[in-house]
């Protein structure tokens, strides 16, 4: 029994670390007063420029790079055509997650099919032997610790320091910020190219950790998950955490239940994150005061220096 | 092989014989396929696409295919077929199940254009069906995991609850029970073909609920790559992908489309296609099974045994006596299931660990 919880949990924790990386990031580019709701799109490219590089040049640590890479760049174009030239924010994330969708599936296409080498798990000597925490704690692919590690960094960033405090003033309040002195567009370049970053690496994991090997779509929604997810948690990178094991949880779960053949119905099983997430909403919704302190106020608005 | 060595030569004569006719029609006949995934997926799409293949080999002179991949079964699978049906060809192979109403629908548009439907039950006067006989080879299976299994215990890894699936885990199951009835199968539906992510999150639950070997019945290599990670055997899926995990493949059953498709081409070609439902096995080598391996040798020897008696009909997967679930007997002893029962499976054999969704 320890054992089946064990390895459950082990498997949740690898299932949540790709909804990490996208939220840590998309959580970011919020705070900033960005709404991006191109996720889905730019993991798909992260995943795809990813899985290339490693298989052409054999090196799973260069395709990782490359897919953090090819987030960033995708996340400027919606950066430049959203802040520039001042597109709306929601309609161009969408575009981004169709481009995305298409670009990747042209990329992949020669690289349907073929096999890499994946980041393989770390393996402390003795720490990982050890019962129960060894696995859980010291058994993993080197990602999920860098998933964790980004996390705390963000936490940290938001909460203690100042560069954290002026992002969450250029969320909150473009105008005064701007007035202040601080740069809100170039601000929220940077926040929205960290999006760009976390979302092409969490992509990456998918296609060269998680199922090392490439397929269109391959994502299969996650982006979209990682977007309740940022609301779910309230914009507070702490409930990230607790929010991505959680839906990253269900679905293993829900594979679980039916491995042992309890008979609930797949498809509620899968539902189960959205309905959390419209509680959690509808829960924070009641609350003014709530909703002040967490929500970017500026989020999705443009923004145009008067000068 | 030897097969298809004679059927060659009976092709190409027909072929030589036709010649003259052909080249005077300066048109090639037009072949087109519907593919549910990539034709680089090395499993059902990769096996239907080799069958593409070989009518270019051998019929390349006459014959001009197309496809069309990775095509939802929808209402998108009604316009590619249309598409293929406007553009001239004149036959249409729609590869897989969820096709069955699209290519009746646009059969009935195009009375002209044969079509062929795998894995079908439907027919009209131009719609034929084929399918082919997996479930000999999930016996086979069966057999050499519970051979193999320490646990006891099989995962399952299955796409839709349609006859053809439930077919297949119940034969896996008969074979399993035939070397040790106490041999448990649990069963995840991952309500996809082609979903290497979800299939690999299948594959991992399944481990960590203690199956030691796993078996599919989706169209990816991503569940064997799973279980190469964690060092347990597994079974590969409509074509041999030993490739992708050389030391956890035990065998794979084969898809060998390529004779058929270049029969019914031929048939067209000679103008004496008829609509008709073919379900051939391993008798007509449809089915196949990838080398033995990883696996001691007289496991191996075992398999090919029951692989043979199944291919020169000295033995039938489906034979009594048969429980279902609940223990009432649905097959005789020393009966057959006949295809009737095996085309519109929809009960689980006594010890699948599961509730057949419905």
């Amino acid at each position: 029994m320890t054992e089946l919880i064990i390895a459950s949990m082990m498997t949740m924790m690898t299932a949540a670390t790709p909804l990490m990386f996208a939220a840590t990031g998309e959580l970011i580019c919020e705070r900033s007063g960005v709404l991006n709701l191109g996720v889905e799109g730019m993991m798909l490219i992260g995943a795809v420029f990813g899985f290339a590089t490693a298989a052409v040049t054999g090196n799973a640590s260069l395709g990782l790079l490359a897919a953090g890479a090819s987030g960033i760049l995708a996340s400027l174009i919606f950066a430049f055509l959203t802040l520039t030239m001042l597109s709306n924010q929601v309609a161009t994330g969408l575009a981004l997650t169709i481009f995305g969708t298409g670009l990747s599936a042209l990329v992949g296409f020669d690289y349907v099919g073929e096999t890499i080498d994946r980041i393989a798990a770390i393996h402390l000597p003795v720490l990982s032997d050890l019962p129960v925490v060894g696995p859980l704690l010291f058994g993993h692919d080197p990602l999920v610790y860098l998933s964790f590690i980004l996390l705390i960094g963000v936490a940290l960033f938001l909460n203690r320091s100042r560069w954290g405090m002026i992002l969450k003033a250029v969320g909150d309040s473009d105008v005064s910020a701007h007035a202040i002195g601080y740069p809100v567009v170039l601000i929220r370049y940077a926040a929205v190219a960290f999006g760009g970053l976390m979302a092409g690496l969490g992509g990456g994991y998918l296609s060269l950790v998680y199922t090392p090997l490439w397929a269109e779509n391959m994502t299969a929604g996650r982006g979209w998950i990682a977007l309740a997810l940022v609301v779910f948690a309230s914009w507070r990178p702490e409930r990230v955490l607790f929010g991505a094991i959680l839906f990253g949880g269900i679905t293993i779960l829900q594979l679980n239940a039916q491995a042992a053949g309890l008979g609930i119905p797949a498809a509620f099983m899968s539902m189960l994150p959205y309905i959390a997430t419209i509680v959690v909403l509808v829960l924070i919704s009641r609350d003014v005061v709530r909703i002040r302190l967490n929500a970017p106020a500026c989020l999705g608005r443009p923004f145009r220096a008067e000068r | 092989m030897k097969k298809l060595l004679k059927l060659t030569t009976v092709m190409l004569t027909v072929l030589l014989s036709l010649g003259a006719v052909t080249q005077a029609s300066a048109d090639k006949l037009k072949v087109g396929f519907i593919y549910i995934g990539p034709p680089g997926d090395h499993g059902w799409t990769y096996a239907h696409d080799q069958g593409r293949l070989m009518i270019d080999n051998m019929l390349g002179d006459h014959v001009e295919t197309t496809f069309v991949e990775g095509v939802p079964e929808g209402p998108d699978a009604d316009r590619a077929i249309a598409k293929l049906a406007e553009t001239g060809h004149k036959l249409i192979f729609t590869t897989s199940f969820g096709y069955m109403e699209p290519t009746l629908k646009v059969a009935k548009r195009f009375p002209d254009v044969k079509f062929e439907h795998a894995t079908g039950y439907k027919q009209a006067d131009n719609v034929s069906t084929y399918s082919a006989r997996f479930y000999e080879g999930r016996y086979v299976q069966g057999q050499i995991a519970a051979k193999i299994s320490k646990s006891g215990v099989i995962g399952y890894i299955a796409s839709f609850p349609i006859p053809e699936v439930v077919r297949g885990i119940n034969a896996f199951m008969l074979g399993a029970q035939s070397i040790n009835p106490d041999m448990k199968v649990k069963v995840v539906w991952v309500y996809s073909w082609f979903d290497p992510p979800k299939e690999a999150d299948a594959a991992k639950v399944l481990m960590d609920q203690g199956a030691d070997i796993i078996t599919q019945h989706t169209d990816s290599t991503a569940a064997l790559q799973a279980a190469a990670e964690r060092g347990i055997y597994a079974f590969g899926q409509a074509s041999d992908m030993i490739q992708f995990a050389q030391d956890t493949q035990l065998t794979a059953i084969l898809d060998n489309w390529g004779p058929y498709y270049v029969k019914r081409t031929v048939d067209v070609l000679m103008g004496t296609w008829s609509s008709g439902d073919t379900w051939d096995g391993m008798g007509p080598g449809m089915v196949g099974m990838a080398p033995f391996t990883n696996m001691p040798s007289d496991i191996a020897m075992m398999a090919r045994e029951t692989a043979e008696s199944i291919r020169t009909g000295a033995f039938h997967p489906f034979t009594g006596p048969i429980n279902n679930q609940a223990g009432e007997e649905v097959v005789a002893a020393g009966e057959t299931a006949d295809d009737g029962m095996l085309a519109g499976m929809n009960f689980y054999v006594k010890g699948v660990d599961d509730k057949l969704p419905q």
